[in-house]
């Protein structure tokens, strides 16, 4: 172990003699049903994993399809109610299905406790119930798609989608009303367990910097998803019953659904992003040994956006007849949460300087993470300036915004996270080399995809459009090229993540050398997590306290 | 813009003959432009220094040059460093952005007013001389236009990307957005809110022409009735005038005038009266009864086609006097009942 310094931080139990531990959450119990009645907060992570990959894979399929479509100017491909119904499911999927459970419901489940000292979650039953209303919300959307599929588009603008449709709005919006339910108890959940279940000696500023992100996330959830409920049953009630709430025609006000609408969709922006910035505050200090760079700023950097992310939605309505006042009040908040993210993003910078570096693939995950972030932020500022929004709104400018942020973002630390984990979940390693291929080719083929798109929305070329004039073509086509190779990249890691879990090497408890209360356990962990309760009597990121733990057990063993 | 105005257009007139960059087409796009490679500039700048940093730190710091981390808390000064300055950046950008946001919205008073109808799946225009369009629009170069554009059913967004103005046209209510051609060509039409099946098909052309040859076409185009014309048959055959004719004994207020003035309503509000009052009060009287008068004013709710409403709100905009409403009154015979909507199809100039 002690060889000459290597540019790996990697270090692994004797392959001959190491294996997994013999009593684990894994083989604890056996048989279908003890893991769909499970309480253990990792058991439901996995199933949570399990079942968001397979969505991610279908809206993966569908965002094949509509690129496939884009190749050609020409509507050719499929029809344009076809169309419709495509961008309509991968938005839905991708966005309720996928990147509101990604980090929190799989990671963070399985996390947390753990982190926190504790045996499970406050509420283990209302855990396995929130993956059982995921499981209904996505079995309806299923049901949406198989039956005729639905074209609202995942924003339900009326009055198009309660009078001028005659698809599955209902069904696909009673999913995602169940989905939010899920949703709000996994938010529960997080909160009561960080206010309620910290071990002995764990306060507030010796949390990770990835509880502190979910635990704002866990607020917008909470107060968010309840606003979207009520806003898709007054959708469900107009199209119904024809009450007249939102369709000008009956009384109602046009605007009103927009308000309502994004009150939930922007702070539900940031119940995406902000627990992957988690993900990242953790690997960015594993793999440069440092202490994350300002913890309190970073920690209440998180609180601060979860804040001032619910008093910016107006900025999706500023070219719908706003008064021109309230549209600069929104700017200008706009603009204010814009800081937050900045701060974090030098905070991570500088967590980098003086370390000692090396790039495993969650790093590289994590730095391809920190650039695209960069730019989908950046290009944010663009739509917060009033008179830049009126001409790139609504265009393939904004399309590239918002996929920098959630796709370039958020799915970058999720992949970071999973990797990261993904000893500690299953007890084996992934493979190195290959894995580094997989996050390369990710970030080429993410900025070949999306990259033209901004050049495409300056031209105003509008999104939801099945065809398009001929002169866009070249840059559509060097979209649909990198989201081939973004496709190349994603299936990379459900392969070898797959092969892994049979021939990966054997991990032990904590291959990176990490500080968090989950390194410091057997992998993958027992049930109950902790043989006994842990005391922590050091600061996150304590680098020199796992040092000396390390040479106190060589010493004892010795 | 500290760039020259040499450098500038060249720099314009390169990119978008690369088709990497609209054409210019309007007085405000180049002040769109500025701010945008500001933007663009701004964010090179960004990410190209968080991207160094990451380089640099990589290299100096990776594991084979620096075995041992150096534990650092954090700063208070680089904290507060990485706080103001995006702050004030972004400021900035606001400044510059709400500046430009008010002038792309806030019309010339001087600006001739054309009328945009939104519907599943066409644009149409309106020209106060009574010139109807689809999917087309014609204008002349250096006179303000303002667009006053409703949607018949659903959300539709009206852009034209080449004068970089854009503005949801809405369900029940007026919405407006004005621009100065500069170029004379054709550009492209959007509607840019997904509207349902054909959205990608309610697309059009502006067609933007000298103030000859636009008079040229204003005249070959013309059917014979201009807007207010259409809303003075439609005033009379819906019966309007026989309470707004401004005789001593009417029972409504009269209309000559009221356009621009400021109304008290009979609930104390003062309200100045503009297209989207004279439209709401035809629809919804019962809310805007002038003060003075009963509230006896049917709805004509679903009665009125947006076309015709813009048709009696043009005419109301344009009457100066009661004195033809009068004649009207004297002549008008009930049976002689005008189309509710403008006879379609003679004019229209449909773009295939």
């Amino acid at each position: 172990m002690s060889a000459a310094i290597g540019n790996t931080i990697v270090s692994l139990p004797d392959q001959s003699t190491a294996q997994i531990p013999k009593r684990n959450y894994i083989n604890n119990e056996h048989g279908l049903l003890s893991w769909l009645l499970t309480g253990d907060h990792k058991r439901i992570a996995i199933l949570y994993l399990i079942s968001i990959t397979f969505f991610f894979f279908i809206g993966g399929a569908f965002a094949g399809l509509i690129r496939l479509e884009l190749l050609t100017p020409q509507p050719d491909l499929v029809a344009a109610d076809t169309y419709n119904k495509f961008f309509t499911m991968h938005g839905v999927i991708m966005v309720f299905l996928f990147l509101v459970p990604s980090v929190p419901a799989t990671l963070g489940n399985f996390l947390i406790p753990i982190m926190l000292g504790a045996k499970d979650l406050a509420f283990p039953k209302i855990n396995l119930l929130s993956w059982y209303l995921y499981l209904a919300g996505g079995g309806l959307t299923l049901a949406a798609l198989v039956l005729g599929g639905v074209d609202t588009g995942w924003t339900f603008t009326t009055p198009l989608s309660t009078h001028y449709l005659n698809t599955h709005v209902i069904t696909a919006a009673t999913a995602i009303f169940i989905a939010g339910f899920s949703s709000i108890f996994t938010g529960l959940n997080f909160i009561v367990t960080i206010h309620r279940m910290r071990c002995p000696g764990m306060t507030w500023f010796r949390m990770p910097l990835f509880v502190w992100s979910h635990y704002a996330a866990s607020l917008l959830m909470v107060l968010g998803t309840p606003v979207l409920a009520i806003t898709l049953v007054l959708v469900a009630l107009e199209r119904l019953f024809n009450i007249g709430v939102f369709d000008p025609t009956k009384g109602g006000d046009p605007l009103l659904f927009q308000h309502l609408f994004w009150f939930y969709s922007h702070p539900a922006v940031y119940i995406m992003i902000l627990p992957g910035m988690g993900v990242i505050s953790e690997v960015i200090s594993t793999f440069s040994r440092k202490r994350v760079f300002g913890y309190t700023a970073v920690a209440f950097s998180s609180v601060a956006i979860a804040l001032f992310g619910f008093f910016v939605w107006e900025h999706h309505m500023f070219i719908m007849g706003v008064s021109n006042y309230s549209a600069l009040v929104f700017s200008l908040l706009t603009m204010l949460v814009a800081v937050p993210s900045a701060i974090k993003i030098f905070n991570w910078a500088f967590t980098l300087q003086k370390g000692s570096i090396t790039f495993e693939t969650p790093m590289l995950y994590a730095f391809g993470f920190m650039g695209l972030f960069t730019i989908g932020g950046l290009t944010g500022v663009f739509l917060g300036s009033l008179g830049m929004d009126i001409h790139l709104t609504e265009t393939y400018f904004i399309v590239a915004h918002f996929h920098f942020v959630m796709v370039g973002g958020m799915l970058m630390a999720f992949l970071a996270g999973v990797h990261f984990w993904w000893p500690k979940m299953t007890g084996r390693m992934y493979p190195e080399s290959l894995s580094k291929l997989a996050a390369v080719t990710t970030f080429i083929g993410f900025n070949l995809t999306f990259l033209p798109q901004f050049i495409l929305g300056y031209l105003g070329m509008p999104r939801r459009y099945h065809a398009y004039p001929p002169e866009f073509q070249v840059l559509n086509v060097l979209s649909t090229a990198g989201a081939t190779v973004l496709g190349v990249g994603y299936m990379l890691p459900m392969l070898y993540l797959a092969w892994s879990l049979k021939y990966g090497a054997i991990a032990g408890d904590n291959p990176w050398q990490a500080t968090g209360l989950e390194w410091q356990i057997q992998s993958p962990p027992l049930t109950e997590n902790f043989v006994e309760i842990p005391i922590m009597d050091h600061e996150a990121y304590d680098y020199e306290w796992l040092e000396n733990k390390t040479k106190n057990e060589v010493t004892t063993v010795g | 813009m500290g760039l020259s105005p040499v450098l500038w257009q060249f720099l314009v007139h390169w990119l978008h003959a690369s088709a990497l960059f609209p054409a210019e087409a309007s007085g405000i796009a180049p002040y769109v432009d500025a701010l945008y490679f500001f933007l663009v500039a701004m964010t090179i700048f960004g990410t190209t220094f968080v991207a160094i940093l990451l380089l640099v730190f990589s290299v100096r710091y990776r594991r084979e040059k620096n075995p041992v981390a150096t534990q650092i808390e954090g700063s208070t000064l680089l904290e507060a460093t990485w706080t103001i300055i995006p702050l004030a950046i972004f400021l900035v950008t606001f400044v510059w952005g709400a500046l430009l946001y008010f002038r792309i919205y806030d019309p010339p008073t001087n600006a001739m007013n054309i009328y945009v109808v939104g519907k599943q799946w066409m644009w149409k225009a309106e020209h106060p001389g009574g010139q109807h369009e689809i999917n087309a629009l014609h204008v002349p170069t250096g006179k303000p236009i303002q667009l006053t554009m409703i949607s018949q059913d659903v959300f539709h967004s009206f852009s034209i990307p080449d004068f970089r103005i854009k503005r949801e046209v809405i369900p029940g209510r007026y919405s407006t957005v004005w621009f100065e051609a500069t170029q004379v060509g054709t550009y492209h039409i959007f509607c840019t809110q997904y509207c349902g099946t054909q959205h990608s098909g309610m697309v059009g052309e502006v067609t933007v022409m000298t103030p000859g040859d636009y008079k040229k076409w204003l005249e070959q185009s013309n059917s014979g009735q201009s807007l207010a014309q259409n809303g003075e048959r439609l005033f009379a055959s819906m019966g309007c005038n026989s309470c707004h004719n401004g005789t001593a004994a009417a029972r409504g207020p009269s209309l000559a005038g009221v356009y621009g003035s400021k109304l008290t309503l009979t609930d104390g509000r003062q309200i100045l009266v503009d297209d989207a009052y004279l439209r709401n009060a035809i629809l919804n009287p019962s809310e805007h009864v002038t003060a003075g008068f009963a509230p006896i004013m049917p709805t004509y709710q679903g009665q009125i086609s947006e076309d015709g409403l813009i048709d009696l709100v043009e005419f109301i905009k344009n009457m100066q006097s009661n004195y033809r409403v009068q004649q009207t009154l004297v002549t008008a015979t009930s049976g002689e009942a005008a189309p509710t909507t403008p006879s379609e199809g003679t004019t229209e100039t449909v773009k295939p």
